[in-house]
């Protein structure tokens, strides 16, 4: 691996040009800018055209469709069906209940709080994943015994009920450890949950890479010029993990953005008022057999966002690391050495 | 062999003692909230909130609550708070829903998997394999709570030619078990048809490089035959542990939004049922039975593997 600047904005550029020259992924991350700036226009769109918020209820109110008067929720309770542009823009994907809520301006701030939630827990994911990575892998010994036996133990948890546990328990208690306090209807109760639940993922693979680095010579050379743990660390072995870690962390954005409609679709996610497509897929499939666009809206929403997440995360694969097989090989040696059989990682991201 | 087995037992136990600490603590210690005043209802008297924490022994220190309850999932007498019945009935009750939902599952999604990436691989490059990779990604990025509606809604509500869910015992009526369950089959199924079908991909292309698959074709086996003696059977290893992997962690997953969806009275329905009704007992019995089940299918494959592979065991004792 070439280490010289100048060799190295060579290999990014190179990468940019592999991945410009793959059409589908270039297609797929515009479907997720697009996506990106139609829940970023949820206030143009609720304050302009709708002229109501997310959690407004219209239960007994009615609206001028075509100079005739509708009600936005029958005296059954059935929600009012799209509207598309007969109401100047109101109720565009008709009401989300027998609450009466706008489903378009739903389906933008739902958007928002699942793709922030997707975000964040990939974030801080990829944050204490590569801290604890660098840990085991610098320092070895009783540390990475100590990181890597966690990791396991994550690992073999029924992950999902645990999460769903914890994720209820949260939304019933709140959290209170020291100055950190959580509010039991915080959106940060999920992105928690979701985060402690998929650092493995990413700090697994990502060890064994540390593993190889700090074994090669520049690093030893550092060491001998005096660097200390913290420079070798973040400076030396850090940089050369970038590939790795943009394409974990998008491929974990997609990952954390699942986990979070299933713990919000049974009730353990987001809570009430707020809502994320999860819970807004869960209020619409008691309507499914009346009004299935309420079910079927937000779930190709999150469909439509995890794919272009995972062509995207493909496609950066493939352009910054084409080689890849050979440094998978290096951590696998790792990981059977560590004591595992390292034949799961990697998989459960496909 | 012996040694590694003992060890990877040993580490089996840790996990589920971790799984119980950590379900209590998330139950027990996280909540402000006293579980005997929410079973005693809004308006208790204080008198009523102390018998009830004396009966189920909510009073007691928290590690001999803990050590009460393991008693408890051992010896089966584990008792849901409302109504009163024991859990291992309730569970027991549920297995046969949610084995019936998930082996029928894994043997859908094992065959068209292994069929697609079977032919994805011996066509790669062309439209074949572009189509098929193109429904397994696609596969792969349908979430169940998507699938499963827009399959009822299609086969339930409008076409009306399959039932919309519940379970029917087979016992009961084996061609009515079979048609309420295709529609939780194919929902389950499918995310992993597109995951297996992309991995023995992969390790086909992988294989085909190999030295041995050339000496077989230079030795004049038809393409037929290099392919299905030599390439397919060395990439279906990796498969295979997938699958030992996967199947245990589907059970305690995906296949609880499925039983929701589709109202099938199974464990994991009744775990999550459990869950919202912040009830412990189910949930700690659950989490056990469900953390057993996996880690031990985990283990089972790791021995396997270590059977299979001597560089993991030699591994595993000269890293002592």
């Amino acid at each position: 691996m070439p280490t010289e600047p100048s060799a190295e904005r060579g290999q990014w550029s190179l990468a940019l040009r592999r991945f410009v020259r793959n059409r589908l992924a270039l297609a797929f991350l515009g479907l997720f800018s697009l996506i990106v700036a139609f829940v970023l226009a949820a206030p143009l769109w609720a304050n302009h055209v709708a002229g109501t918020g997310p959690n407004e209820e219209h239960t007994v109110e009615q609206i001028t469709v075509d100079g005739e008067k509708k009600d936005v929720v029958t005296v059954e309770g059935k929600p009012i069906g799209p509207q598309w542009l007969a109401a100047d823009g109101k109720f565009f994907l008709g009401a989300d209940s027998r609450l009466g809520r706008d489903e378009m301006v739903r389906l933008m701030y739902g958007g928002r709080t699942s793709l922030l939630i997707g975000l964040s827990a990939a974030l801080l994911a990829t944050i204490l994943a590569v801290i604890l990575a660098l840990l085991a892998g610098y320092f070895r010994g009783w540390v990475d015994g100590l990181i890597a036996r966690t990791l396991d133990v994550i690992w073999s948890l029924p992950v999902f009920l645990i999460g769903l546990s914890l994720g209820i328990a949260l939304a019933v208690g709140g959290l209170k450890i020291g100055p950190l306090e959580l509010s039991s209807g915080s959106i940060w109760n999920p992105i928690i949950v979701i985060s402690i639940f998929t650092v493995p993922y990413i700090a697994r693979p990502i060890r064994g890479e540390v593993l190889a680095y700090s074994e090669k010579e520049f690093v030893e050379a550092a060491i001998a010029q005096g660097a200390g743990p913290l420079r070798v660390m973040f400076s030396e072995i850090l940089p050369n993990l970038a590939s790795t870690i943009i394409v974990f962390f998008t491929l974990m954005i997609a990952n954390s953005m699942l986990f979070e409609a299933g713990l919000s679709f049974l009730g353990a996610g987001v809570q009430p008022p707020n809502s994320s497509w999860g819970t807004m897929i869960t209020t619409g499939v008691e309507l499914l057999r009346i009004q299935p666009l309420l079910a079927i809206l937000p779930g190709t929403m999150i469909m439509l966002t995890v794919l272009s997440l995972n062509i995207v995360g493909d496609a950066l694969r493939d352009a910054l690391d084409p080689r890849g097989k050979a440094r998978m090989d290096a951590a696998l040696e790792f990981e059977a050495q560590g004591g595992t059989a390292g034949s799961r990682q990697g998989t459960a991201l496909g | 062999m012996t040694r590694f087995i003992v060890r990877r037992f040993l580490a089996m136990v840790a996990v589920l003692f971790a799984v119980s600490v950590i379900v209590f603590v998330v139950f027990m210690v996280l909540p402000k909230q006293n579980p005997a005043q929410s079973l005693a209802g809004k308006n208790a008297t204080p008198i009523l909130v102390k018998n009830i924490e004396k009966e189920w022994g909510f009073d007691d220190p928290l590690p001999q609550q803990y050590l009460t309850m393991m008693k408890k999932v051992f010896t089966g007498e584990l008792i849901q708070y409302e109504p009163r019945i024991p859990v291992d009935d309730q569970v027991k009750e549920g297995i046969p829903a949610t084995f019936s939902l998930s082996i029928g599952a894994a043997l859908i999604w094992l065959f068209f998997g292994l069929l697609l990436g079977y032919l994805s691989a011996i066509r790669a490059g062309g439209w074949l394999d572009r189509i098929l990779t193109g429904v397994s990604i696609a596969g792969i990025s349908i979430p169940v709570f998507l699938l499963g509606p827009v399959l009822i809604y299609l086969f339930a509500n409008q076409l009306e030619i399959l039932p919309n869910g519940r379970y029917v015992p087979f016992g009961e009526d084996p061609w009515e078990w079979f048609r309420h369950l295709i529609l939780p089959w194919v929902t389950l199924a499918v995310l992993s048809i597109g995951f297996y079908s992309r991995v023995l991909r992969s390790n086909m292309l992988d294989v085909m490089n190999e030295d041995y698959v050339r000496t077989a074709r230079a030795k004049g086996l038809s393409e037929r035959q290099v392919m299905t003696r030599h390439v397919l059977r060395n990439s279906l290893i990796p498969v295979v542990t997938l699958f030992g992997l996967d199947f245990g962690a589907t059970i305690a997953g995906t296949a609880i939004l499925t039983e929701a969806i589709f109202d099938l009275e199974g464990v994991g329905n009744y775990a999550a049922e459990a869950v919202l009704k912040f009830e412990l007992p189910p949930i700690m019995g659950v989490a056990l039975y469900g953390a057993f089940f996996v880690v031990f299918l985990n283990a089972l494959v790791d021995i396997a593997y270590a059977y299979l592979d001597p560089r993991v065991r030699l591994g595993e004792s000269a890293s002592e």
